[in-house]
């Protein structure tokens, strides 16, 4: 009986064939934590006086949550960090380098890697064909010091998806879509497994933005087979030495098989206070919108900036609306100001802020006051989750988002294209 | 080990930032502080009235969103002694082995705001008190039950030095 993606990576990992279901413990290839979860691991450590990483070059602790720091409280955290990474010789993102999860995928994870993060959204990295998975502080903090970890080997459900996208259509709805659904529940404990015609065809940008989003149904994993695009990809980051062809058997075992065909998909929004709460854009068009953020581990790469810029160039935001732009790296920002986006963006009325998290976990940056409403290109719409428990967030694609910065209202994409 | 205590009732989906707010982000470091807030934006009154030994009860997928250990650490400090749910999100189900808090599931919709409850823990068993009926729940995997019997995660590796799950 042949492998899923899941299966495969790990049996390689631990040197025998493993199936779901079982129990393993499991080398780690990469480790990281950011601003929020990584004062916690390295007091774990300090407690237990284990301050040391198995593996310093590829343990990560990221400042990009509250970067810059708005509070003397996190200012110290964020000294804390810095103490750690100077002591065991682990690397430091400091302010301004970026979300965590676009650096690892950058510049870290590689095909059949098993990478563990301080994060839910450490997922995005299998997109790459990385065994990737969120994990809490204690449990991040006993991989960076003993190089290993447990796993239940999940089952799988395999997403195949055809089609050729509509224009104004991507990536983002069909994650939307799927999380509609399966249900914020429908995948617990799950790996999900992107194959099909229309995943061969996507650009690794957009496949990130799919298994960024794999946790909002509740997976472990969101996997992608690694493959030509893959190798482009990591060439185009100056390592193309990191890859290997992986896919799964064709003989593996499912539990589930979704099939999606895409060519009829519209633009769709994630409306508050759950991720599964989607509909086409056409059913909330004209719902007031006082701030939308463009940005975040989900949609703040560079073809996500081109994106809003191709919609904002030459125009002007709604006067009654706020638009912040993050860009998701430095390496994102410096591409961005030279393919001009930028210049673009700011013209139309854009807020650029640093490369980093931006107003997405509600520490600062674009908190929302009492009964306002965002629209935001990232992934989480939970109540409170843009720092006003009173504020209302949805979730859309980059296009959307610049539709609706323009009209100041819910706005369909296809509409301001034309 | 018997545990008793009163039901705080949730509804479904309560997510991670219900329970540790990302505006709160700044006491992350200061748990006994956070714990204060705990749960406020689902329900206001239950940070100020929870007593030690209740239990706080949800419905579907208890915990979703974010890896912060932060929130089933400061659901314990605040004193509850376990939190049942129909389905739990799996890192915060993680995460609360880790710290020690167990996490059981059952079918909650047997249990109403303020009952008093009596957890065996080994006889895998809640009794509802107040409504004179039985609750079963379902068993923790083994690797789980390892580390919630050696205090949680870091007190697992202190006490052998390594991860003794296999």
């Amino acid at each position: 009986m042949g492998q899923t993606l899941a299966e495969k990576i790990l049996s390689r990992k631990v040197g025998r064939p493993v199936r779901a279901g079982e129990m393993v413990i499991c080398p780690v290839d990469v480790a990281l934590t950011q601003d929020g979860t990584g004062p916690l691991a390295v007091r774990q450590l300090q407690k237990l006086n284990m301050v040391r990483a198995a593996c310093p070059g590829r343990t990560v602790l990221f400042i990009d949550h509250a970067a810059p720091s708005p509070r003397k409280e996190l200012s110290n955290d964020h000294m804390l960090l810095r103490e750690f990474a100077r002591e065991t010789g682990c690397v430091l993102s400091d302010v301004g380098a970026g979300v965590c999860h676009q650096i690892i995928a950058e510049e870290y994870a590689r095909p059949g890697d098993v990478i563990i993060g301080a994060d839910s959204h450490t997922v995005t990295a299998g997109a790459l064909g990385a065994f990737a998975t969120g994990m809490g502080s204690t449990d991040v903090a006993m991989g960076i010091a003993l190089g290993k970890t447990w796993f239940r080997v999940p089952e799988t459900f395999q997403i195949r998806v055809r089609g050729r996208f509509s224009p104004g259509v991507g990536a983002k709805d069909l994650i939307l879509h799927l999380i509609g659904r399966l249900g914020a529940d429908g995948a617990t404990y799950k790996a999900l497994e992107f194959v099909g015609e229309t995943i061969e065809e996507m650009p690794m940008t957009d496949r990130l933005t799919l298994s960024n989003m794999a946790v909002e149904a509740g997976a472990k994993v969101g996997l992608i087979p690694s493959d030509e695009e893959t190798r482009r990809y990591l060439a185009a980051m100056g390592r193309e030495g990191d890859w290997q062809p992986l896919a799964p058997d064709a003989d593996a075992e499912y539990e589930r098989v979704v099939e999606v065909d895409v060519s009829e998909l519209e633009p769709m929004v994630s409306a508050p206070h759950t991720v599964d709460n989607v509909r086409p854009v056409g059913e909330l068009a004209g719902t007031k919108i006082h701030q939308v953020f463009i940005g975040s581990c989900t949609n703040g790469r560079l073809a996500d900036l081109a994106e809003a810029a191709r919609i904002l160039s030459g125009r002007t935001i709604h006067p009654e609306v706020r638009l912040i732009v993050v860009p998701a790296s430095r390496r994102v920002f410096l591409e961005a100001i030279d393919a001009g986006y930028i210049r673009e963006l700011v013209a139309a009325g854009a807020t650029v802020l640093a490369p980093g998290c931006g107003p997405c976990v509600g520490v600062h940056e674009g908190i929302l006051g009492d009964g306002e409403a965002s629209l935001n290109t990232s992934n989480r719409n939970f109540q409170g989750r843009l720092g006003n428990p009173a504020g209302f967030i949805y979730l859309a694609s980059p296009a959307v988002a610049a539709a609706t910065a323009l009209k100041g209202e819910i706005a369909d994409p296809r509409e301001v294209l034309a | 080990m018997k545990l008793r205590g009163k039901a705080w009732k949730f509804g479904d989906n309560i997510s991670t930032d219900h329970i540790a707010p990302g505006r709160l982000f700044h006491l992350r470091s200061n748990l006994p502080e956070l714990a204060k807030h705990v749960l406020e934006d689902a329900d206001p009154e239950f940070p100020k009235l929870v007593q030690a030994g209740d239990f706080v009860v949800g419905g579907n997928n208890f915990g979703l969103g974010s890896s912060r250990e932060h929130a089933p650490t400061i659901i314990k400090l605040a004193g509850v002694s376990a939190v049942l749910a129909k389905s739990f999100a799996r890192i915060f189900f993680r995460n609360a082995i880790n710290v020690g808090l167990p996490v059981l599931i059952c079918d909650t919709d047997q249990i109403d705001q303020h009952d008093e409850l009596e957890v065996d823990l080994a006889a895998g068993t809640i009794k509802n008190l107040t409504r004179g009926v039985e609750l079963v729940f379902a068993p923790l995997p083994e690797v789980m039950l390892t580390i919630l019997e050696d205090g949680g995660l870091a007190a697992h590796v202190q006490k052998h030095g390594d991860l003794r799950l296999e």
